[in-house]
C-alpha cells in the first residue's frame, strides 16, 4: 500500500515538468537567442553573460554533440535555433553541406574575423584557432629531431609516438590536411607511418598524452595548443602542472607550409527566428572584449587582430599558420576517416 | 469497463483456436496495446528508414578493413560481460535468497548498489587508480624498486578485459535483481518436493530452481546484453573497437547517418536473433506456478567454508562495483569541493529526479498493460507489436535519439503544416525539445526493462488464475487488480527500479532531446568528464549515485516484503 502512495507521489511531482512550457514558444519573444552548442557550457557561459550583460538579450542554451545536425534537419524550419556554436571546421562544413545555415553580414564581423577564417557567403564565422602542435619531451628529445608532422612518420621516432584516437576530429582534420596538402597515397603513407610509430594504443584526450610523455611511455605527443595552457595554469589539478613542465612546445613544418591550424566558429541557422540577435552575438563572441576571454580563459588564438595573447601563449612565440582553406580540408574528412580505418590506426 | 470488453476478453486466452470475428478482436486491451506499441515503434522504424536513404556505400570499405575486427571485438565483449554477470548475478540471489549466512540481510540491498554507478564512471575512477601513474602502480614501484613501464608487466586498464570488468561489475545487478524476484517467487514447494525426491542443495538448484527461473534470467542477461551493445562511453574512453564505437565513427567523423543507421540495424537484427534463438531454445516449456502455496523460504543454514565463500562471493562485487569507486569519487568531491558544488547541482539532481520517476512510473504501467493485452488476447500480430516495441533498449542511444526526433519533426512539422493550411494558425513544435520528448526517448528505449520483466513474471501465472476469476465474473480489469497486479508486485516494483536507474544515468537521449537550458546530473557530469576533469563534476557524479541508490533500497525493501507469504514478522527462518 505504502509503495502505491509513493509511486503516485512521484508520479504527482514530475507532472508539472511535463507541462513545463515548450520553448518554442519562448524564442518568438524578443530579446532572446537560442543556441546549439557543440561547446561546453562550462566554456561558453563566462562569454554568454557577458554578452548578456551587454545586450540585455537572453541566450537560451542546448549543449550537444552528436545528433545536432538531425535535429535541425528534423525540426526544420520551426527550429527555434538561431546560431550555431561549433569546436571544429568539420562540424561547419557539414551544417554547410546539409543546407542548415543561411548567411549573414555586417561590417563589424568583416573588420573582426580576416577573410581567411570565414565563409565566402557567410555562412559561418571563425571565433578563435588554435594549432595542432607537437609536444616533446625535453630531455629524450634531441633539439632537432622532429620539426614537422612528417619527422613522427619516420623511423627515428619507433616507439616513441603518442595521440588520441584517430578517428577524432582533431586528428581526423589533420589527416585531411595532409591529404590536402600532398594528396591520398602520400597521406596514407604518412598515417600508416605514424601507426607504426606508436608507443601505445590510441586513447585518452590530448592532455592525456602529455601526461604519458611525462610518465615515460613515449617521447612525443600531439595535442591543441591550448591545452598546454590549461596543464600549466591548472590550480585545481596541480599535477598537470608537472605534465605540462616535462614537454616542451613544437610548431611543426614552420619551414616549408607552416603549422596545421583548426578554428571554432559560429553560424546563423536557415530557419533563425531571432537573426538579428544572433547576429549581434556572433559580433560580440568576436569582438575585442569576448576575443580577450577566450584568450584568458581559454589560452586559444583570438582571431582578430590586435587582441593581447594570453601570456603563456605569447611566450611559445610567433608561428607560421598554414593558409590552406579550412573548407577545402573538411572536404577531405571522409577520406581521412577511411585511411584512418584502412592504416588501423587505433588497433 | 463495458460488458462487451469483459465478454470479448474473455473467450480468447482460456479457448485458444475458438472462432474468432472482427470485433472479438477490437477491444481496449488489443487497441490499446497496438497503439502504444505503435507509437513506440515509429522511431525504431525511422532509424531502419533513415538506413534505407541512399548514401555512399560504406559496407565494401568497412568490411575490407575495420568491420571483422569491431564483430570480433563486440563478440568477446558480449561473451565476457555475459559470463560474469551471469556468474556473479545469479550465485549471489539464489545465495541471499535462499542460503542462510552472516551479512545475508544486508547483503540483499547492498548488492544492488552497483548499478547505480554509470559505467563510464567507474571506467574513469579504475582508470585513475589502476594506470601507470595511479597509486597500484606507484605503489609496486616503490616496493620492487621498478623504474619504468618495461621492468614489469601489469594489466592495461584501458583494454578489452578492462572494458568487460568495469560493464560486469555495474551490469550483474541487473541479472541478481530479476533472478532474485524469480527465485523469490518460486514456490517453496517444488523445492521442498524436489528434496523430498532425494535431490540435494547443488541438484536442486540446477534442475529444479534454475529452469524455474530462466524466463527472468534469460531476461536479465539480455538488457545486460544490450546495455553492452549500446555502451558509448566505456568503449570509447577505453578504445576498444566495438560495434557501437564503428556506427558513431560512420555517423560523425564520415558524416554518413544512413550508413550509421544501416550498421544499426545490422545491430538489432543481431539482437532479434539472438531473441529468437533463445525462445526456439525454450520452444513449447512453459513455467507456471502450479500451487498457490507460499511460505517462508526455508533457508539453508550454510556453516564453515561454505559460509565463509558465500560472504566473500557476496562481499566482492560489492566492493569493487561500489564501495571503492564511491571512496574515491568521494574523495575527488572533497578535494574540489569548491568547484564541484554549487546551487546548480541541486537542480539538475531535481530535474534527474523527476524525470526518471515519471518514466518510471508510466514505463511500468504501460509494460503491465501490453504484457497483460499480450496474455489476454493471445494473437501473433499484438505479440509480434509489443515484442518489436521493445527493441528499442538494443539499438545505440544516440542512433535511437535521432529516430526519435525524425519522428516528433515530422508529427510537429505535419500538425503545424494541417493547421496553417486550414485554419491559418501556426503551431510551431509542439513536442520537439521538450521535457515530454525527453520522456518520450526514455520510454522507446527502456520500455524492454518494465515489459519485459512484467511478462516474464506474468507468464509464471498458470491460466487457471484468470480462468478461475473470470468464471466468477470478474472482467480482465478487475482480474488484473485483484490476481495478477499482487502476484507480479514485486517483478513490477523491480521493473520500476530498473527504469529509474537507467534514467538517471540515461545521457545521449537527454542530450540530443532536450529543451533550452535544461540539464540532468549526466548531462552536467557529461561537459567534464568529455574533458577528462571528472574531478570538477565529482560531486554530481556522486548525485547520480546516491539518487539512484535511494529509490533502490526503498523498493528492494519493498519486493522483499512483496513475496506471497511474506508476512513482515514471519520472515525470520
Amino acid at each position: 500500500m505504502k509503495i502505491r502512495v509513493f509511486l503516485v507521489a512521484l508520479f504527482l511531482t514530475g507532472i508539472p515538468g511535463m507541462i513545463a512550457p515548450p520553448p518554442a514558444a519562448e524564442a518568438a519573444a524578443a530579446g532572446e537567442v537560442n543556441l546549439y552548442s557543440y561547446r561546453q557550457p562550462f566554456l561558453m557561459n563566462p562569454l554568454l553573460n557577458a554578452f548578456t550583460q551587454e545586450t540585455g538579450i537572453k541566450v537560451n542554451m542546448v549543449y550537444l554533440k552528436k545528433g545536432m545536425l538531425e535535429r535541425l534537419k528534423a525540426e526544420g524550419a520551426n527550429s527555434p535555433a538561431d546560431l550555431v556554436l561549433t569546436a571544429d571546421i568539420g562540424n561547419l562544413h557539414n551544417l554547410v553541406e546539409a543546407g542548415l545555415l543561411q548567411p549573414s553580414k555586417s561590417d563589424a564581423l568583416e573588420s573582426n574575423v580576416p577573410a581567411q577564417f570565414r565563409h565566402p557567403q557567410g555562412l559561418w564565422y571563425g571565433l578563435t584557432t588554435r594549432a595542432r602542435i607537437i609536444f616533446a619531451h625535453k630531455k629524450r628529445v634531441k633539439p632537432g629531431e622532429v620539426i614537422t608532422y612528417e619527422d613522427l612518420a619516420k623511423p627515428h621516432m619507433k616507439g616513441r609516438v603518442c595521440t588520441r584516437s584517430g578517428k577524432h576530429v582533431y586528428n581526423v582534420s589533420l589527416l585531411a590536411w595532409m591529404i590536402a596538402a600532398k594528396g591520398e597515397a602520400a597521406a596514407e603513407q604518412w598515417a600508416r607511418g605514424v601507426k607504426a610509430n606508436l608507443a601505445r594504443k590510441p586513447q585518452g584526450n590530448d592532455r592525456a598524452q602529455v601526461k604519458a610523455v611525462f610518465q615515460g611511455e613515449c617521447d612525443v605527443a600531439l595535442g591543441n595548443t591550448y591545452y598546454m595552457g590549461k596543464m600549466q595554469t591548472n590550480e585545481k589539478s596541480p599535477e598537470q602542472k608537472k605534465w605540462a613542465a616535462a614537454v616542451s612546445v613544437i610548431f611543426p613544418n614552420q619551414g616549408d607550409r607552416g603549422t596545421h591550424i583548426n578554428i571554432s566558429g559560429a553560424g546563423v541557422t536557415k530557419g533563425a527566428k531571432n537573426k538579428a540577435n544572433a547576429v549581434r552575438l556572433i559580433e560580440f563572441l568576436s569582438g575585442e572584449a569576448a576575443q580577450k576571454i577566450y584568450a584568458e580563459d581559454n589560452f586559444e588564438y583570438p582571431i582578430k587582430a590586435g587582441v593581447r595573447l594570453h601570456p603563456i601563449v605569447a611566450g611559445w612565440g610567433k608561428f607560421k599558420a598554414d593558409e590552406t582553406n579550412l573548407a577545402k580540408i573538411a572536404e577531405h574528412r571522409t577520406q581521412a576517416t577511411r585511411i584512418m580505418d584502412k592504416v588501423r590506426f587505433d588497433n | 469497463m463495458t460488458n462487451e470488453a469483459a465478454t470479448a476478453g474473455i473467450s480468447s486466452p482460456l479457448t485458444p483456436g475458438a472462432k474468432k470475428d472482427l470485433w472479438s478482436w477490437v477491444n481496449v486491451w488489443s487497441i490499446g496495446t497496438v497503439v502504444i506499441a505503435v507509437a513506440v515503434m515509429v522511431p525504431i522504424v525511422a532509424v531502419i528508414f533513415i538506413g534505407l536513404t541512399p548514401g555512399d556505400d560504406i559496407w565494401s570499405h568497412l568490411a575490407s578493413t575495420v568491420l571483422p575486427l569491431y564483430i570480433s571485438t563486440t563478440l568477446q565483449l558480449m561473451i565476457g560481460v555475459g559470463a560474469g554477470t551471469l556468474v556473479i548475478g545469479v550465485g549471489t540471489a539464489w545465495l541471499v535468497s535462499t542460503c542462510r549466512f552472516p551479512g545475508r540481510r544486508i547483503f540483499e540491498w547492498a548488492l544492488l548498489l552497483p548499478m547505480a554507478m554509470p559505467a563510464y564512471v567507474i571506467a574513469y575512477v579504475y582508470t585513475d587508480i589502476l594506470e601507470y601513474a595511479g597509486p597500484v602502480q606507484g605503489l609496486l614501484r616503490d616496493m620492487f624498486g621498478w623504474t619504468i613501464k618495461r621492468d614489469y608487466w601489469f594489466p592495461e586498464i584501458r583494454s578489452l578485459g578492462g572494458a568487460v570488468s568495469m560493464m560486469t561489475l555495474v551490469l550483474y545487478p541487473y541479472v541478481y535483481l530479476l533472478s532474485r524476484a524469480a527465485f523469490m517467487e518460486q514456490s517453496v514447494c517444488v523445492l521442498e518436493a524436489s528434496r523430498v525426491l532425494g535431490r540435494g542443495p547443488w541438484r536442486s538448484f540446477f534442475s529444479v530452481a534454475l529452469p524455474l527461473a530462466r524466463p527472468a534470467i534469460v531476461i536479465g542477461v539480455s538488457l545486460v546484453l544490450m546495455e553492452t551493445l549500446n555502451d558509448f562511453g566505456t568503449v570509447d574512453f577505453f578504445a576498444v573497437s566495438t560495434f557501437t564505437l564503428g556506427i558513431y565513427d560512420v555517423w560523425l567523423n564520415m558524416n554518413n547517418v544512413a550508413g550509421a543507421a544501416q550498421l544499426a540495424g545490422l545491430l538489432l537484427f543481431f539482437v532479434v536473433f539472438l531473441v529468437v534463438a533463445e525462445r526456439f531454445a525454450r520452444r513449447k516449456q512453459r513455467f507456471h506456478h502450479t500451487t498457490s502455496k507460499y511460505k517462508a523460504l526455508p533457508g539453508y543454514q550454510l556453516e564453515g567454508g561454505a559460509k565463509r565463500l558465500a560472504t566473500i562471493g557476496c562481499t566482492l562485487p560489492v566492493v569493487f562495483g561500489f564501495v571503492l569507486p564511491a571512496l574515491v569519487l568521494g574523495s575527488y568531491a572533497v578535494i574540489h569541493f569548491e568547484a564541484a558544488a554549487n546551487a546548480e547541482v541541486y537542480r539538475y539532481a531535481g530535474n534527474s529526479f523527476l524525470l526518471s520517476s515519471l518514466t518510471a512510473f508510466l514505463a511500468v504501467v504501460i509494460g503491465i498493460f501490453m504484457a497483460y493485452g499480450v496474455r489476454l488476447r493471445n494473437e501473433k500480430i499484438v505479440k509480434f507489436m509489443a515484442r518489436f516495441a521493445s527493441l528499442g533498449y538494443a539499438v545505440p542511444g544516440s542512433v535511437l535519439a535521432v529516430g526519435v526526433l525524425v519522428s516528433l519533426g515530422a508529427l510537429d512539422n505535419g500538425i503545424d503544416g494541417f493547421m496553417r493550411q486550414n485554419f491559418g494558425i501556426s503551431t510551431g513544435l509542439l513536442f520537439s525539445g521538450t521535457i515530454a520528448a525527453v520522456t518520450f526517448g526514455y520510454l522507446v528505449r527502456f520500455l524492454a526493462l518494465s515489459f519485459g520483466s512484467v511478462e516474464a513474471s506474468l507468464a509464471k501465472i498458470t491460466p487457471s488464475m484468470d480462468g478461475a476469476s473470470r468464471s466468477l465474473g470478474h472482467g480482465p480489469f478487475s482480474t488484473l487488480r485483484r490476481i495478477h497486479i499482487p502476484l507480479i508486485r514485486g517483478s513490477a516494483l523491480t521493473a520500476a527500479m530498473l527504469v529509474f536507474v537507467d534514467c538517471m544515468k540515461e545521457l545521449p537521449m537527454t542530450m540530443i532531446l532536450r529543451p533550452f537550458n535544461f540539464h540532468t546530473l549526466a548531462t552536467y557530469v557529461h561537459q567534464y568528464a568529455s574533458d577528462e576533469q571528472l574531478g570538477e563534476a565529482s560531486l554530481a557524479a556522486l548525485a547520480i549515485v546516491v539518487f539512484g541508490i535511494l529509490p533502490v533500497i526503498v523498493l528492494s525493501f519493498a519486493i522483499t516484503k512483496s513475496r506471497p507469504g511474506q508476512a513482515g514478522e514471519g520472515r525470520a527462518p
